[in-house]
C-alpha cells in the first residue's frame, strides 16, 4: 500500500535506530498513548532494539481497555433484548463485563455483528426497520468524527429505528491524569497521530508546559515510531519539552475542520471512568441534547447494573504504566487471551495480550 | 476423528467464544473452530465416551489397514460456509477440496469421496445445483469418484442453507509415513505458495466488510503436488494445509504435536500485496489468514532443496518458498524474526480473526 | 485510535446528501465517508479510519520525510560517529550504549 508500506522499510529503520542510539546518554522513560502504536511496537520488535536506556512505558490509548465496566455491562443488557441487533467493532466482542462478554451473549442467542463502520450499523437499521438497531461507539477522538455523521445522518434520513452506545474518551485529560499520578515515571509522549489527525495539536503545548514533558505526535508504521522516538530523546538529552509534529503526512496543527464542527454539534464533554484507573473528570463525550433521542443508555433505560471487577485483575497499573505486564501475577496463568480478566488482554493492542502475545517466550516459561 | 471437525472456513458464525469446556453446559460457536476449544471438546467429550474403540491418532487422516491389505488413509470433513459462493469457487469446491486434501496431507492418492447433503427447507434449487456441478467438476479435476452419498433435508428454522459432509478413502504407498509428530530439530519448513488469499476473497464479500478485490479463492487439490514432492524420493516428515488459522494454526499444532520450536523469518513469508492490503485495511494478521490450495511441508534440511524444486515445476507450487526451520528451543511454540530484527510469538489464534479499529 | 491507512479516491458520489468515494488501498477498494474532507478531488490521497476520510494525507510530506531517513543513512556512512572512527582506527571496540 502506498504510503504505508515504505514506513515498515528495514534499511531506513536501522539508519533512525543508529540515529537513536548516537544521540542517547542517558536513561529515559517515555509514554506512548495509543494502544495501535504498543501493538506496532511489540509486534516488530522496537522495544527489544532500543538502546537499553530507553524505556517505554504504554499508555492507556486503548479503547477498548478503557470502556467503563458499567458500559459494557450496559451493552450486554442491550444486546440482549431480542429486538435489538447490536452492532460493534470487532475489538469488543471478547472483552468481559462482569459476568459475560459479548461473544457469550451472541452464542445464547443474541443478535450482535461485528462491522466495520457505524455506517454498516445505520444500513443494518435501514434494512431492519421491524428492529432496533444499537451500535457501540467507543473509541478515542479518532473514532468519534465517524459516530458524530452516522447519528447526524440517523437524525437527517429520520432513522427511528437506531441509536448509539456512546463511550467516547480524549487523550489530554488522560495525559493530565497520569502527570498527576503520583507513581508517575513518565518524562515524555509519544502523542496519538490519528487523533491529532483529527484534532489538531493545539491542546498539547500547554500539557507540555505544564509538565515539563516533550510531547511528539506519532505515526504507527515503525518508522514512525522510530522518529517520534528519535526526536523525543533529543528533546530530553537538550531539556526541552515542546511540542513536536512527527507525523506531518497525516497531521496538521489546525487538524480536521470539518470533522470537529460535526463533533462540536453532535457530542458535548462529559465526566468518565476509565476502566482501571478511575474517573476522570471533562475526559469523555456523549451524546449532546439535540441527538438524545439516538442515545441507547436512554432509549432502553439500563438500569440496576452492578460491576463486578476481578479482584486479580491489575489492567489499572497496567494502563497507568506503573507496571509491565508480566509484573502481575495473573499473567499467562489465570489471564491469558482465552480467559481474560481484564480488557488488556483482550484487546489486541492492550498491553497485556500484546506481550502475551508476541512476548510470552522470554516472559513466562512456557 | 479429525481435528478440524467441523470446517466452517471464516463463517462470521464461528467467531470463538473464550470459554472453557467445563464452563458452559452447552455447545458454543467456539467448539466448531478447529482450535483450541474443538480439542477440548474431542478430549473431554468424545474420546472418553467413545472408550476403546476411539483412537488417539489426530492427524488430518486416519490411517488404517485391513489385515496385510494396502494401508489407507481415511478422513472426514463437513462444511458450512456463508457465502456459499465466493470470489473463485463455493461450497461446493471446498466440500471436494478439503477432503481431498486431507487424505494428501498423510501422502495418499484420494480415490473415493462421499458427499452428505443437509439442506434447509427452502434452499433455492438453483443454489444446489450450482453447488452440485461445482462438486462434479472439482471430483473429475481431482481424478477421484463420487461413489457414495445421502441428502436429508431440515425445517427452515433450524440450520443456515447447505450443510456438506465429505468422507474419502486414499492409499498409501508403501513406505510413506508422513505425520505431524515427525518434525526433527534442523527441519526446514517450506510454504508452497501464496498465503492469506482464500480467507480475504472469502472476507471481501461479507455483510458488513464487503470491499472490492480481485482476488480469488485458491482452492485446489494437492495430491499432484504432493506426489510430485515425494516422487523425489525425498523423506517428506510433515505435510500440512493450513485451512482455518491459517498457517500460524498449522505450524503450531506441528510444533506442539512433534515437540519442536519453530522459527519462521517474516521477510520470507509469500504475502501477495493485495492479502498484505486488505489485512491492513481490517487489522488482520497474514499468518492466521485461511488458505484452500496450499501446503506447509517439513523436510529434512538435507532434502529441501530437491523438494523445492520439485515444488517449483508444479503448477500448484511455482511460488513455493523456504519459511523456516525447526530449532531446538522454544519447544512448541511458534516465533518469527520480524522484519526489523527483532522477534515476536506467532500464536495459535484462540478463534477467527476479529477485525479490528486499532 | 488506531487503525488509519492512505488510500487514494478513485470514484466520488453523492449518496443520501452526503459525499461518497470509492477508496483504492494498492488493490483492495472499499466505500468511505469523504464528508469530512471538503473538496478532495480524484487521485488525492486520504487517511481513512472505519469508513471515513479523517484527514488528507500530504503526499509531498510523505516524500520528504522518507527521503529524510535515507540522508540519516548516508550521513552515517560518509561521516559516521567521530569518536567510533578513532576508536576503530586505534583497534579499539566502543560499546558505547549500544546492545
Amino acid at each position: 500500500m502506498k504510503y504505508l508500506d515504505e514506513f515498515s522499510n528495514p534499511d531506513l529503520a536501522k539508519n533512525l535506530l543508529e540515529q537513536i542510539h548516537d544521540v542517547t546518554t542517558q536513561k529515559w522513560a517515555m509514554m506512548e498513548v495509543c494502544g495501535g502504536q504498543t501493538h506496532s511496537i511489540i509486534r516488530h520488535g522496537i522495544d527489544q532494539l532500543l538502546p537499553a536506556g530507553v524505556e517505554l512505558i504504554h499508555g492507556p490509548g486503548c479503547p477498548v481497555c478503557v470502556t467503563p465496566l458499567e458500559i459494557i455491562d450496559k451493552a450486554l443488557a442491550i444486546a440482549k433484548r431480542p429486538e435489538v441487533i447490536f452492532c460493534s467493532f470487532g475489538d469488543m466482542l471478547r472483552v468481559p463485563g462482569s459476568s459475560e462478554d459479548l461473544f457469550q451473549i451472541k452464542s445464547a442467542g443474541g443478535d450482535v455483528r461485528v462491522v466495520y463502520s457505524p455506517l454498516d450499523a445505520l444500513n443494518l437499521a435501514r434494512k431492519n426497520p421491524d428492529r432496533e438497531v444499537v451500535f457501540f461507539g467507543i473509541g478515542f477522538e479518532t473514532t468519534a468524527p465517524a459516530n458524530a455523521m452516522t447519528v447526524y445522518q440517523a437524525q437527517r434520513l429520520g432513522v427511528k429505528n437506531f441509536s448509539l452506545l456512546v463511550s467516547h474518551v480524549l487523550v489530554p485529560p488522560a495525559i493530565a491524569a497520569i502527570m498527576e499520578s503520583p507513581a508517575c515515571r513518565v518524562q515524555a509522549f509519544l502523542a496519538a497521530g490519528h487523533v491529532c489527525s483529527v484534532m489538531g495539536t493545539q491542546e498539547y503545548p500547554p500539557l507540555a508546559e505544564k509538565y515539563g514533558v516533550p510531547i511528539v505526535v506519532t505515526g504507527f508504521e515503525p518508522l514512525d515510531i522510530l522518529e517520534g522516538i528519535r526526536r523525543t530523546v533529543i528533546q530530553l538529552e537538550e531539556g526541552r519539552h515542546e511540542l513536536e509534529n512527527a507525523y506531518p503526512r497525516a497531521v496538521r496543527d489546525e487538524g480536521n475542520l470539518a470533522a470537529m464542527e460535526m463533533l462540536r454539534d453532535v457530542f458535548e464533554v462529559t465526566d468518565r471512568t476509565w476502566r482501571g484507573i478511575g474517573p476522570i473528570p471533562q475526559s469523555g463525550w456523549q451524546l449532546s441534547p439535540k441527538y438524545r433521542e439516538f442515545d441507547a443508555e436512554y432509549r432502553f433505560e439500563v438500569t440496576g447494573i452492578h460491576t463486578d471487577e476481578s479482584p486479580l485483575c491489575r489492567s489499572g497499573e497496567v494502563l497507568q504504566g506503573l507496571i509491565k505486564p508480566h509484573e502481575c501475577a495473573a499473567f499467562g496463568k489465570e489471564c491469558t487471551p482465552r480467559k481474560p480478566l481484564g480488557a488488556t488482554m483482550v484487546s489486541s493492542e492492550g498491553a497485556c495480550a500484546a506481550y502475551y502475545t508476541y512476548r510470552r517466550l522470554e516472559l513466562v516459561a512456557p | 476423528m479429525t481435528d478440524a471437525m467441523e470446517r466452517t472456513v471464516l463463517d462470521f458464525e464461528g467467531w470463538v467464544c473464550p470459554m472453557p469446556l467445563r464452563d458452559f453446559p452447552t455447545i458454543v460457536m467456539g467448539h466448531g473452530g478447529g482450535g483450541a476449544m474443538s480439542g477440548e471438546l474431542i478430549e473431554h467429550l468424545f474420546l472418553p465416551a467413545y472408550g476403546a474403540a476411539a483412537t488417539t491418532d489426530l492427524g488430518d487422516s486416519a490411517v488404517v489397514s485391513v489385515g496385510a491389505g494396502p494401508r489407507l488413509a481415511f478422513s472426514t470433513d463437513s462444511f458450512v460456509v456463508k457465502p456459499m459462493f465466493f470470489p473463485g469457487g463455493s461450497i461446493g469446491d471446498l466440500a471436494v477440496n478439503g477432503t481431498v486434501n486431507d487424505l494428501a496431507m498423510s501422502g495418499a492418492t484420494p480415490m473415493f469421496l462421499s458427499t452428505a447433503f443437509i439442506l434447509q427447507e427452502g434452499t433455492a434449487l438453483d443454489d444446489l445445483g450450482r453447488i452440485a456441478e461445482a462438486i462434479g467438476a472439482a471430483a473429475r479435476d481431482a481424478g477421484v469418484r463420487l461413489v457414495t452419498g445421502d441428502t436429508k433435508v431440515v425445517d427452515s428454522g433450524s440450520g443456515d442453507g447447505v450443510y456438506i459432509n465429505t468422507a474419502g478413502i486414499g492409499v498409501l504407498r508403501e513406505g510413506v509415513d508422513i505425520r505431524p509428530t515427525r518434525a526433527e530439530v534442523g527441519d526446514v519448513v517450506l510454504m508452497s505458495g501464496d498465503i492469506g488469499v482464500h480467507g480475504v476473497a472469502v472476507m471481501s464479500c461479507r455483510e458488513g466488510l464487503e470491499f472490492g478485490t480481485t482476488i480469488e479463492s485458491d482452492t485446489a487439490p494437492l495430491h499432484g503436488l504432493v506426489d510430485a514432492m515425494i516422487g523425489t524420493g525425498a523423506d517428506v516428515h510433515v505435510l500440512r494445509d493450513p485451512t482455518r488459522g491459517g498457517v500460524s494454526a498449522s505450524l503450531n499444532e506441528i510444533a506442539r504435536a512433534s515437540g519442536v520450536g519453530i522459527e519462521i523469518v517474516e521477510r520470507d513469508l509469500p504475502v501477495p500485496q493485495i492479502v498484505k492490503d486488505a489485512c491492513g485495511l481490517l487489522g488482520l494478521d497474514a499468518l492466521q489468514v485461511a488458505n484452500e490450495g496450499k501446503l506447509v511441508a517439513i523436510v529434512a534440511a538435507t532434502d529441501a532443496e530437491l523438494v523445492l524444486e520439485a515444488m517449483r515445476n508444479h503448477p500448484l507450487g511455482v511460488a513455493a518458498q523456504r519459511i523456516g526451520t525447526c530449532v531446538d528451543a522454544h519447544r512448541g511454540m511458534v516465533v518469527a524474526n520480524t522484519g526489523l530484527g527483532g522477534t515476536r510469538v506467532v500464536d495459535l489464534p484462540i478463534g477467527e480473526q476479529l477485525p479490528r479499529i486499532c | 485510535m488506531c487503525l488509519a491507512i492512505p488510500g487514494r479516491v478513485v470514484t466520488l458520489e453523492e449518496r443520501d446528501g452526503t459525499q461518497m468515494a470509492e477508496v483504492d488501498f494498492g488493490g483492495v477498494r472499499k466505500d468511505v465517508c469523504l464528508q469530512y474532507i471538503p473538496g478532495v478531488e480524484i487521485g488525492e490521497y486520504v487517511v481513512v479510519h472505519v469508513g471515513f476520510a479523517i484527514q488528507r494525507l500530504d503526499e509531498q510530506s510523505a516524500i520528504e520525510t522518507l527521503a529524510n531517513f535515507e540522508k540519516m543513512g548516508i550521513l552515517e556512512e560518509e561521516f559516521g560517529d567521530g569518536f567510533e572512527l578513532a576508536a576503530k582506527q586505534a583497534g579499539v571496540v566502543d560499546e558505547g550504549v549500544r546492545p
